[in-house]
């Protein structure tokens, strides 16, 4: 049948194109389905970091195992450079208070196994000497890293293409049907499609999906805004991020310098149709870069935008089969960190899809971990 | 914009084309060659393109070369180029010092 598939994929992001490239290399043929274009959303609007430091204990290892095993080949595997630069994190501080954050989140991380230690100022300023002096201390996990997020998606979509995988874009779902008590039909506004099992992942937009079968996952869309700056000379490799969440950004292999930062009013300014920049995000993140980095001053700022996240009540991704609904598997509410697991997650869809041995335990992403408190 | 789009559609072989070599997008130096095979890499509109090969992601942001890249990527589908969204514009109009642009308060 023209329409029908093993794996129906819901949502053509960089999760949606990953487990459809890693189904692929199972043997195990898929169709994407896709509303606007590839990677339309969150996918191509990250701040591309590829980041174990300041994870949930739950998703640590997801990161930790992407970041041994998968990024470092995915280039090669993919046959497009994805930018992977795995040169470092670091986390400033500026304040007593935002060492004692970081002390925190090091602890928890180390504990969990991963290599990452607090250094001082100055021992920051060594490893990235463009840093001001309010700089007074940072934690440091040299195995973190960032990647071209609009590349990789769309190298997995390329190769998950190249190896029979079927994508349509311009498709919005409206429903998944079962078919004597299993998940079998995903219709469309033009069409419907069938698979012996459907995967969905289009980040917000997985819920009122989900909600046609009656499963509902506790998540809200936030805006966040980036910004990127003209090519500058080469300064350094490292991911930043900082203690007060006022800035977190790269330099990418093209020169210009990503930047991503939030307001605190980003609940308040979610609620528009489409997702489009305020006029105060980038002037704010602005500030907030040149606090540290006042050798950027006069870097022009060439482009801003704005994407949603899908924000989970508990901040982590559900990724799990659904029990009540047999065939159907979940991937949503990745809240703003799913890029940098997406190769580990993508692995992990291909495993839950065809029943085989999971890679790593992801029972404390289960989709029906959320109880109201009394 | 939802239009119904096959991606794997047979567009038959890239075949190289005398002025391939020619520059097209001039702020990233994406040559039309490029976006051609770019299309046949499964990029099938202008969003896509930008995204893989940087294409309008300059100084300019597209201003110059955004209506010559649609035409080309229209040719190699074999489409209309009034069938392919431009790209977003996106703020600011002109590149802007960052020192400068901080001092918007809200």
């Amino acid at each position: 049948m023209k329409n029908h598939a093993e794996v129906i994929i819901i949502g053509g992001g960089v999760i949606g194109c990953a487990a459809a490239y890693y189904l692929a290399k199972k043997g195990v043929k898929s169709i994407v389905l896709e509303r606007n274009e590839i990677g339309y959303g969150g996918s191509s609007r990250n701040g591309g970091g590829v980041r174990q430091s300041a994870r949930d204990p739950r998703e640590l290892p997801l990161a930790m195992h992407g970041a041994q095993y998968l990024w470092p080949q995915l280039s090669e595997e993919l046959g497009v450079d994805v930018e992977y630069c795995q040169k470092g994190n670091l986390r400033l501080a500026k304040t007593e208070a935002h060492l004692k954050t970081l002390e925190k989140l090091v602890e928890s991380s180390h504990s969990n196994g991963l290599d990452v230690k607090m250094i001082s100022g100055d021992e920051a300023r060594q490893i990235c000497p463009y840093m001001s002096h309010e700089v007074i201390g940072a934690s440091w996990c040299p195995t973190d890293g960032h990647a071209n997020p609009m590349l990789t998606t769309l190298a997995f979509y390329k190769k998950a293409r190249e190896l029979g995988v079927r994508f349509i874009t311009g498709e919005n779902v409206s429903e998944i049907r079962k078919i004597k008590g299993r998940a079998r039909q995903v219709v469309t506004d033009e069409t419907i499609y069938e698979g012996d099992s459907i995967l969905l992942a289009t980040g917000y937009e997985s819920r009122p999906i989900a909600n046609t079968v009656g499963i509902d996952i506790p998540m809200q869309r936030i805006l966040l805004e980036a910004l990127v700056t003209e090519a500058q000379p080469k300064m350094f490799d490292q991911m930043l991020g900082t203690a007060a969440a006022d800035f977190y950004g790269h330099q990418s292999k093209h020169g210009s310098f990503v930047f991503g930062g939030s307001t605190g009013l980003e609940p308040y300014i979610s609620e528009q149709p489409y997702p489009v920049t305020t006029s105060f995000t980038a002037s704010s993140t602005c500030r907030g870069i040149i606090k540290y980095f006042p050798v950027l001053k006069d870097a022009k700022i060439v482009r801003t935008w704005a994407g949603w996240i899908d924000d989970c009540a508990d901040h982590v991704p559900v990724i799990d089969q659904i029990e009540e609904v047999p065939g159907l598997v979940l991937a949503c509410g990745f809240s703003g960190h799913g890029f940098g697991i997406s190769p580990t997650v993508g692995l992990l869809l291909s495993e839950l899809v065809t029943n085989t041995a999971l890679t790593l335990d992801i029972f404390a992403l289960r989709y029906n971990r959320f109880k109201a408190r009394a | 914009m939802s239009k119904v789009v096959e991606r794997s559609q047979d567009l038959g072989p890239c075949i190289p084309q005398n002025d391939d070599d020619l520059i097209i997008c001039r702020c990233e130096e994406i040559t039309k060659g490029e976006i051609r095979q770019a299309v046949h890499d499964g990029m099938y509109n202008l969003t896509e393109v930008k995204r893989y090969l940087r294409t309008g992601m300059g100084l300019c942001q597209g201003q110059t070369c955004s209506r010559l890249v649609r035409s080309i990527v229209a040719k190699e589908l074999g489409i209309s180029p009034a069938e392919l969204e431009l790209t977003s514009a996106r703020s600011p109009a002109r590149p802007i010092e960052m020192q400068t642009y901080s001092n918007e308060v809200w």
